[in-house]
């Protein structure tokens, strides 16, 4: 398998504190692979190794078949990164930005300015190449943080959590530039608690939780293999025409609307490995 | 996770941004380094100096305010370094996050970290600069002598530059740079042979001004203005050049242990 990530035994910790324990999984080339799991999992710790930003304190990490301990250098020049806080430079305007981050892969000025037009279309920025970026919305600025990550034509692209903090449409937007550049032959690696999100993009992708690797596989696969008849106080049943069972169960057993029917989702297979209570 | 070499030009690319995001707002950044200076030789040179008249410096009666504005010099040069790499670094740092954004990039700790203090010494280059242009008109500067006072903005810049870094790899939050400031610079702006000679104070006090890094920029910037190049001026050159020595690569360290997580 031709694989642009591939982790072995990860483990990453602080202290005491164990946030990756033990995890392996590897991504192949032109896959949008997801980690899935809730705030303080150890989403954001797994990928900071990936991107070369924190060491490793266990196990092996290969990114681009290059070793992340001793090629870290190669590996950041030929990889893309949003990380999950909106770093763009307030005091600058939108094509600086650009400009400014495309110096630090030593990129010419010429074809800088020639990528950074390019992307700013690509983002539907364009018309604002000129606008400081401390005056975008913050569904602009992080297309803006987007574009700035494929400034160096990376051949990962990394996304800590693309979509939060974003409305709706903004969020939209987001997904279908990633799908097309998922289209286009990118590998993508992305963290993310918005299943919807994970549904949408993601080929393949694991839950962890506590550090620890859950469960990996396709969404569909996960959503019929692991929340298949019961849970909690739901039933689920698996027929042809729910529609009429469904009118069926609520005339005989439920009052005023008491009862709802949906299908079961990727957020049911969440919920169930990782419990429902919040993590503050 | 050691990047080889961990130190390249590349340093060079975070300078740049900082000059590209100072050039944004240039016409705001010249206005008190052409000011500054204006006001303290009129109330000191002039104000205070009717009252204090000529004082002895070096074995010579000069005019006070020919006394000063060397100090003036000396201390922009402490001060725009030593505030652009506290409180200027650690708001990128700590609040926009820029340097995150670098060390995703190819860029290491390193680069980032010595990209900043040569953009502190810069500033304190750009500023001296302007300080002399305004000090010239009153003919208080002798040239080509206090052409030499460029490359002192810059040595004296990495000094206190680079102590303001390793401040910035301590502090927990940007209130507590009052504490290197009120203990550090400020006596160093009182007491440091500024706006009286040194020898003036008790000898503990003279011992004591003689370790800070101030006086001896003050002294350099005294001798460069009135011309007067010896060798006198060696050790202070010397101990700058050893400060910085050892401020720089310890702020690399100690950013390098705090960054990397």
């Amino acid at each position: 398998m031709n694989a642009v990530i591939e982790a072995e035994h990860l483990r990453k910790t602080f202290g005491l504190l164990v946030a990756v324990d033990d995890l392996s999984f590897s991504v192949a080339a032109g896959e949008c692979f997801g980690i899935l799991g809730p705030n303080g999992a150890g989403k954001t710790s797994t990928i900071r190794m990936v991107y070369a930003f924190s060491p490793p304190s266990g196990g092996t990490l290969h990114v681009l078949g290059l070793d992340i301990t001793r090629q870290a250098r190669a590996v950041k020049s030929r990889i893309g990164v949003c990380q999950q806080e909106n770093n763009i430079d307030p005091d600058l305007t939108v094509l600086q930005n650009l400009e400014v981050f495309a110096r630090y892969f030593n990129i010419p000025v010429a074809e800088a300015t020639r990528r950074s037009r390019e992307l700013l279309g690509f983002m539907a920025l364009d018309h604002r190449e000129n606008s400081r970026a401390v005056d975008l919305s913050g569904g602009m600025i992080r297309r803006l943080v987007m574009a700035r990550a494929l400034l160096n034509r990376p051949e990962l692209l990394i996304l800590d959590e693309p979509t939060t903090g974003l409305d709706p449409q903004s969020r939209h937007q987001v997904w279908e530039r990633l799908e097309e550049l998922r289209a286009n032959g990118l590998s993508i690696l992305l963290t993310t608690h918005n299943m919807d999100e994970a549904s949408r993009l993601c080929d393949r992708l694991i839950i962890v939780d506590r550090g620890r690797l859950l469960v990996e596989g396709k969404p569909a696969e996960l959503v019929s293999r692991h929340v298949g008849r019961h849970f909690g106080h739901r039933l689920i049943v698996d027929v042809e025409d729910g529609a009429a069972l469904y009118r069926e169960i609520e005339e005989r057993f439920c009052d005023n609307g008491g009862c709802v029917m949906r299908m079961a989702t990727l957020e049911d297979v969440f919920l169930r490995l990782t419990g429902r209570e919040l993590r503050e | 996770m050691k990047l080889y070499p961990p130190l390249s030009s590349r340093f060079l690319r975070v300078w740049q941004r900082n000059w590209t995001v100072y050039r944004q707002s240039w016409k705001i950044s010249f206005i008190p380094p052409l000011l500054e200076p204006l006001f303290y030789l009129l109330a000191f040179g002039v104000g205070l100096g009717t009252l204090v008249g000529n004082i002895r410096y070096g074995g010579t009666e000069i005019a006070y305010v020919r006394f000063i504005a060397p100090a003036l010099i000396a201390i922009t040069v402490m001060n725009s370094s030593f505030f652009e790499n506290t409180y200027g670094s650690f708001v990128r740092m700590y609040y926009q996050k820029t340097f995150d954004a670098m060390m995703a990039t190819p860029l290491t700790v390193e680069e980032i970290i010595a990209g900043e203090i040569i953009w502190g010494a810069t500033k304190a280059v750009i500023a001296t600069a302007l300080m002399m242009v305004v000090i010239s008109f009153f003919g208080l500067i002798r040239y080509p002598e206090g052409l030499l006072l460029l490359p002192l903005a810059f040595l004296g810049g990495l000094a206190f530059g680079a102590a303001g870094m390793v401040c910035t790899s301590l502090v927990p939050n940007i209130e507590l740079f009052n504490l290197p400031v009120f203990l550090f610079i400020t006596p160093m702006f009182l007491f440091g042979g500024t706006f009286f000679p040194v020898e003036n104070l008790p000898g503990w006090a003279q011992t004591t001004a003689a370790l800070l890094p101030l006086t001896h920029l003050v002294d350099l910037s005294r001798a460069f203005t009135n011309g007067r190049i010896d060798a006198g001026l060696l050790p202070g050159i010397g101990y700058l050049t050893v400060f910085a020595a050892i401020t720089f690569p310890l702020a690399l360290y100690k950013m390098r242990k705090r960054l990397i997580k």
